[in-house]
């Protein structure tokens, strides 16, 4: 209770000591932004790279190839996968990019059979802009992810180039799938038509299984049918097959951990030397609060509150902004068609609080601990 | 009625290899009342034996009862409970927090208290009026000046209505007109509040405001005070 009563002096310590508060929680906002940011990416690996039970979906891939440009398999595979026992459905799909190297700005062309993908994925997708009608209708329509609308500021009715395609926005769709965010789905023969001898080719079939639990038996039926083939298959999880192409930004990804791991250390430092320096210039301010009747331990529950306060102020200030960021600029990595969002919300923003909660809490406790054990009088001969 | 009673007060400490004794062997009641001004040379005792009355620092020897509580013996957390609730502390320096305003200074001993906002602010309040900086109470101390900051620091000594009040060369670092009114200000409160203040001074001059004046040398009594008319002679024993 005592020290409830004490926070409002808590707040005027932080508010009154301007440049001391400023520099700091400008430092902490900093560091949090950049942690955040690397947790924002890292939600995102997770979330495209970790399988689920749920997860019943397969990429049929061309065995050692990795990406879509090297991809060749004949679209006639199709009815041998929709033989295999346990296959429920399957999408042939010919990718195109504008882009093969990891960027945070590519087009992904998805040319599918659009009555085939409708009925596999139609339940799946949301329209927000635009109509499926319009999409059926035109060739060169296209149906774009909402993210890839929103960053290119494509709306329906516009028309947009990419990978040497010209395409007409016939609608925006929303997914909670992150691979539909940055792609632009199309019918199958209009991209294939837009490269050199594609006609029959596609870069990779997405199966349906019957069951999850029946997915690794599936793949290894499906590439045991075309081991022999002039154009063997590798079959994956779509989880896992993101995780392969996506390889190297995953690794980066996960190197970029330890960068936020320096960031909370940064704060750390920052806290708990602004606290330091702030606890040796008061000797004698602490001192006269142990005079008038303070205790040991309430000066230095003010003393760490002190750090909570600069360091939730920090990491709201830098988290909030890392999570306006990422949602308002709508990122994602993407590598070989296969994209890796950027995923921040209220979640990642709260963790960052506490997180940063906990930092200000190490940073005060040692300061708070000396002052609380100091003999006042010796504080005041010092001064 | 005796409120301060000291006996075989000692206070020793060590600094490197020597061994500092600042009080020695000390002997000293302090009425209910009384207003005592402690002189003595620099090294004397004088600042020492107002901190282990005002329970800021501990004997290493000896007995200190105050009102029948020995707090030569309280915890550490005890001792600053008694502090809150029965000193009011006066520094030469004054020490007011320069980030709080007057009001806020005062104010602080009351955080201590379950008391409404509202009771805090009527105590407060009353205090900065008793000694005259009403006016004042939304400044910063760098705003004030000297005479007015010891205002302030006198108002928080008594917002809490304590026993006793002890001072350290309370003008010490004021001119004469305001070294006068402060004095002025400790002898009012004296008087009509019945506090009983123990204040270490430098100044002759400021022993007129006390009932009594002891002296003080290597950390033993020298000197019975003299007693002002009207009020009760401490009993001295060296």
């Amino acid at each position: 209770m005592r020290l409830l009563r004490c926070i409002p002096h808590v707040f005027r310590q932080v508010t009154r000591h301007r440049v001391r508060s400023l520099l700091t929680i400008a430092g902490i906002a900093i560091a949090m932004f950049l942690f955040t940011a690397v947790q924002a990416m890292n939600s995102g690996v997770k979330e495209a790279t970790t399988a689920t039970a749920n997860d019943t979906t397969l990429v049929v891939y061309r065995e050692d190839r990795y990406c879509p440009a090297t991809s060749n398999l004949p679209q006639d595979y199709l009815r041998r996968i929709e033989g295999v026992d346990g296959v429920v459905s399957a999408t042939p799909i010919k990718v195109v990019v504008s882009n093969c190297r990891t960027s945070l700005d590519v087009v992904t062309f998805r040319g599918v059979p659009k009555d085939a993908f409708l009925d596999d994925r139609g339940d799946g997708l949301e329209v927000i802009a635009g109509s499926v009608e319009d999409w059926k209708r035109r060739t060169d329509a296209a149906l774009l992810g909402e993210t890839l609308a929103s960053r290119r500021g494509l709306r329906p009715g516009m028309t947009f180039d990419a990978a040497g395609i010209t395409a007409y926005v016939a609608g925006v769709i929303r997914s909670d799938d992150a691979q539909d965010q940055n792609v632009a789905y199309t019918a199958l023969e209009f991209v294939q038509l837009a490269g050199r001898d594609q006609l029959g080719v596609v870069t990779q079939f997405n199966v349906k299984v019957r069951d999850a639990s029946e997915l690794d038996r599936v793949a290894e039926d499906i590439d045991e049918v075309f081991a022999s083939a002039q154009e063997p298959t590798a079959t994956f999880s779509e989880k896992a097959f993101i995780g392969r192409v996506a390889d190297d930004i995953v690794e980066l990804v996960g190197f970029a951990r330890w960068l936020g791991l320096g960031c909370l250390a940064a704060v750390l430092a920052l806290v708990a030397n602004s606290i330091i320096l702030g606890v040796q210039s008061r000797v004698s301010e602490h001192a006269v609060l142990l005079t008038l009747g303070f205790s040991g331990r309430l000066v230095a529950a003010l003393i760490v509150a002190e750090g909570v306060v600069l360091s939730l102020i920090g990491g709201l200030l830098g988290a909030a902004a890392a999570v306006v960021v990422a949602e308002t600029g709508s990122f994602a990595l993407s590598v070989e068609g296969t994209s890796i969002p950027v995923v921040a919300g209220a979640g990642l923003l709260a963790s960052g609080l506490v997180i940063c909660g906990a930092i200000g809490v190490l940073a005060g406790l040692v300061p708070g601990w000396r002052v609380s054990r100091r003999e006042i009088a010796a504080c005041f001969r010092a001064v | 009625m005796t409120m301060i009673e000291c006996r075989g007060l000692t206070r020793e400490y060590r600094k490197g290899d020597e061994l500092i004794r600042p009080l020695d062997g000390l002997d000293l009641d302090v009425p209910r009342g009384d207003f005592l001004a402690l002189m003595g040379p620099s090294g004397s005792g004088k600042t020492t034996l107002l901190n282990l009355i005002a329970g800021i620092d501990s004997p290493s020897r000896g007995t200190l009862t105050v009102e029948g509580t020995d707090i030569g013996k309280l915890s550490r957390n005890r001792l600053a409970a008694w502090r809150s609730e029965r000193v009011g502390y006066v520094f030469q320096l004054y020490n007011l927090i320069p980030v709080l305003t007057a009001f806020e200074n005062v104010e602080l001993p009351l955080l201590l208290r379950p008391i409404s906002r509202k009771e805090r602010h009527d105590l407060v309040t009353t205090a900065l009026k008793r000694v005259g900086i009403s006016d004042r109470a939304g400044h910063f101390p760098r705003q004030l000046s000297g005479g007015q900051e010891q205002r302030v620091a006198i108002a928080r000594a008594i917002v809490t209505d304590p026993a006793i009040i002890v001072a350290d060369e309370p003008t010490g670092d004021l001119d004469k007109e305001s070294a006068h009114a402060v004095m002025s200000l400790l002898q009012e409160l004296n008087r009509s509040l019945d506090k009983t203040i123990i204040m270490v001074t430098h100044d002759p001059k400021t022993t007129d405001y006390a009932t009594r004046t002891l002296h003080l040398d290597k950390g033993r009594l020298v000197e019975h005070g003299t007693t002002q008319p009207g009020v009760p002679p401490a009993e001295v024993s060296v």
